[in-house]
């Protein structure tokens, strides 16, 4: 009785932490109770089933527990999509091999349970290679080969899937065999599934995966015959679900779309490098002496951080410019785009951890009306989220992608490395835009330059209007 | 174990679980899609406990060793998915105390 009253304790603070997980006043407290649950669940299996196995749990613990800390204390806050999808492959294998081993236990298993295990190694499996290739796109380790973009891969998938459940089949009619088989093809297939998505529709496929690990798990469930297991990979794939839909929303991206319409909607040859960086024209570049006088002379700035001002790990001299100018009486915001950075959310995260202000990151709903009586904006390693063509060009791939209005500002500081295209490989017609003047650089080396500019201009020397300290 | 589980019941635990799960992410704000993606991939981490049913059941080494190594997974997803998320929201919490 003991063991289920611990049982049904974990469950509830499973259900806690995951609702909790939702809002930001209680989200750390939830993610803390998730653990206990999970910790608990530990406990309660322990005393049910006695410690039978002790080394090799041990084993697994200590290696296993050790890599995950040691990668999570380690890893930099702009790699954690990647991360995230690494953890999540993880979860894939172990579903993926606890269902394998399963197989080998004395007394056999019921139909239940053989399907269950089935379901395990499929799904585990596709969660497993498909992580790994996100993982890829997201490091940049790989592209989207145009091969993968051809209407025929469809029809290799679908081969794949239906070779999957013949494997099935046979393994349900007693050929163990078929196993061998069936995790191959469920390995490729998740290869064949997420190859096509492009880089910047990684984020959905990522919280896709997510869901589906929590489903392998619950079908482990079933097969050791656990209904905490059950309950808990039910809840993760419920849930997961539901925030790939809110994902797919924030970003104006249909699931199927992501899915099956391959890099940003097209499948054809336009995609990549057809549009290459000598195509620019009449573009203007200044230097940072010169953006800095005009931001001297500015009453509201806002600024527009992307995922290169995150490479150049620029957020905290982007703080500190902010601070400059905040001081000589110029309102700055940050406009957040729902996809900046390279998951929803990543950009505030970033952003966070230099200690920028709350209440100055604003979405994108809120400060696109603003642009227009906005004096300067500064694009700092962004790029297809303030894309002009996403509104007026039908043919372009971004066309419907909500984007961030900065070419309604009076004036536009783009900086950027080169004219270089964007993560979805897509020309920006906001370079060529009179407004604009690109600032060519390292976003950190340009934002430290602008603020030596200011300071010899006597920006921030004597305290103007207080009250701004906020 | 894996025989006190009738097939009814556990339909029924899957079906209550996935409502539940449905229920639970209604409204997020886009700040929280990371932190709660990666929350939610460490409690799908809970494989270790079937890891962990293996290796007590198993009869050969070989078949602890497979069970060791799907547990050291799980737990490579549970701990480090933990901990990373609790890196991303103490940023945010840092913020709401000043």
């Amino acid at each position: 009785m003991g063991e289920l009253t611990i049982e049904l304790g974990a469950v509830l603070l499973l259900a806690l932490g995951l609702k909790g997980l939702a809002k930001i006043r209680t989200a750390r407290t939830a993610n803390g109770l998730a653990a206990l649950a999970l910790a608990l669940a530990v406990v309660g299996l322990l005393a049910q089933q006695g410690l039978a196995g002790w080394p090799w749990m041990l084993g697994g613990l200590a290696v296993g527990g050790g890599l995950g800390a040691l990668l999570a204390f380690r890893v930099a806050m702009t790699s954690m999509p990647e991360t995230v999808a690494l953890f999540n492959g993880c979860g894939g294998v172990s579903s993926l091999l606890v269902a394998l081993g399963a197989v080998q236990l004395p007394g056999g298993l019921n139909l239940l349970g053989q399907v269950s295990v089935l379901v395990s190694v499929l799904v585990g499996a596709i969660t497993c290679s498909g992580s790994l290739v996100a993982v890829g796109k997201l490091k940049e380790w790989i592209g989207t080969p145009t091969w993968t973009l051809r209407p025929q891969r469809h029809a290799i998938n679908i081969l794949m899937a239906v070779a999957c459940l013949v494997c099935c089949g046979l393994a349900l009619k007693g050929f163990a065999l078929a196993l061998v088989p069936l995790t191959v093809l469920s390995l490729l297939l998740g290869v064949g599934l997420t190859l096509p998505v492009g880089g910047a529709d990684m984020p959905v496929v990522i919280s896709l995966l997510n869901s589906y690990s929590g489903v392998a798990a619950a079908a482990a469930g079933f097969v050791v015959g656990s209904e905490l297991l059950i309950v808990a990979g039910a809840m993760v794939g419920a849930a997961g679900l539901i925030l790939t839909q809110v994902m797919c929303t924030a970003m104006n991206r249909s699931l199927t779309s992501v899915l099956f319409g391959g890099a940003l909607g097209v499948a054809g040859p336009t995609v990549a490098g057809s549009e290459g960086k000598e195509t620019y024209t009449n573009v203007t570049s200044c230097s940072p002496e010169e953006c800095a006088l005009t931001l001297e002379a500015a009453e509201r700035v806002v600024f527009v951080p992307g995922y290169g001002l995150a490479v150049a790990q620029a957020q905290h001299s982007l703080k500190e410019l902010a601070r400059l100018l905040e001081q000589h009486g110029v309102a700055v915001s940050y406009a957040i785009h729902p996809v900046a950075g390279r998951m929803p959310g990543h950009m505030n995260v970033l952003l966070a951890e230099a200690d920028v202000p709350y209440d100055q990151l604003v979405e994108m709903d809120v400060i696109n009306p603003d642009f227009p009586r906005t004096d300067v904006v500064i694009v700092l390693g962004a790029n297809d989220v303030v894309n002009p063509r996403a509104k007026s060009d039908p043919a372009s791939p971004l066309y419907g992608m909500p984007v961030l209005e900065v070419d309604q500002a009076r004036s536009v500081f783009v900086v950027k490395r080169s004219l270089g295209s964007g993560y979805a490989g897509i020309r920006n017609d906001l370079f060529e835009l009179p407004q604009t003047s690109m600032v060519f650089g390292d976003a950190k080396q340009v934002l430290q330059g602008l603020i030596q500019n200011l300071r010899e201009l006597g920006v921030g020397k004597v305290p103007v209007a207080s009250g701004k300290a906020s | 174990m894996s025989g006190h589980l009738g097939l009814s019941e556990a339909l029924w635990v899957l079906l209550l679980g996935s409502l539940l799960g449905l229920e639970l992410i209604g409204k997020v704000p886009p700040t929280l899609h990371t932190p709660l993606m990666s929350g939610a991939n460490a409690i799908s981490g809970i494989t270790l406990l079937a890891a962990l049913t293996l290796i007590s059941q198993a009869a050969s080494p070989a078949l602890r060793a497979v069970g060791a190594v799907a547990l050291g997974f799980a737990l490579f997803n549970v701990v480090g998915g933990f901990l990373v998320t609790d890196r991303m929201l103490a940023m945010f919490r840092r913020k709401e105390s000043t």
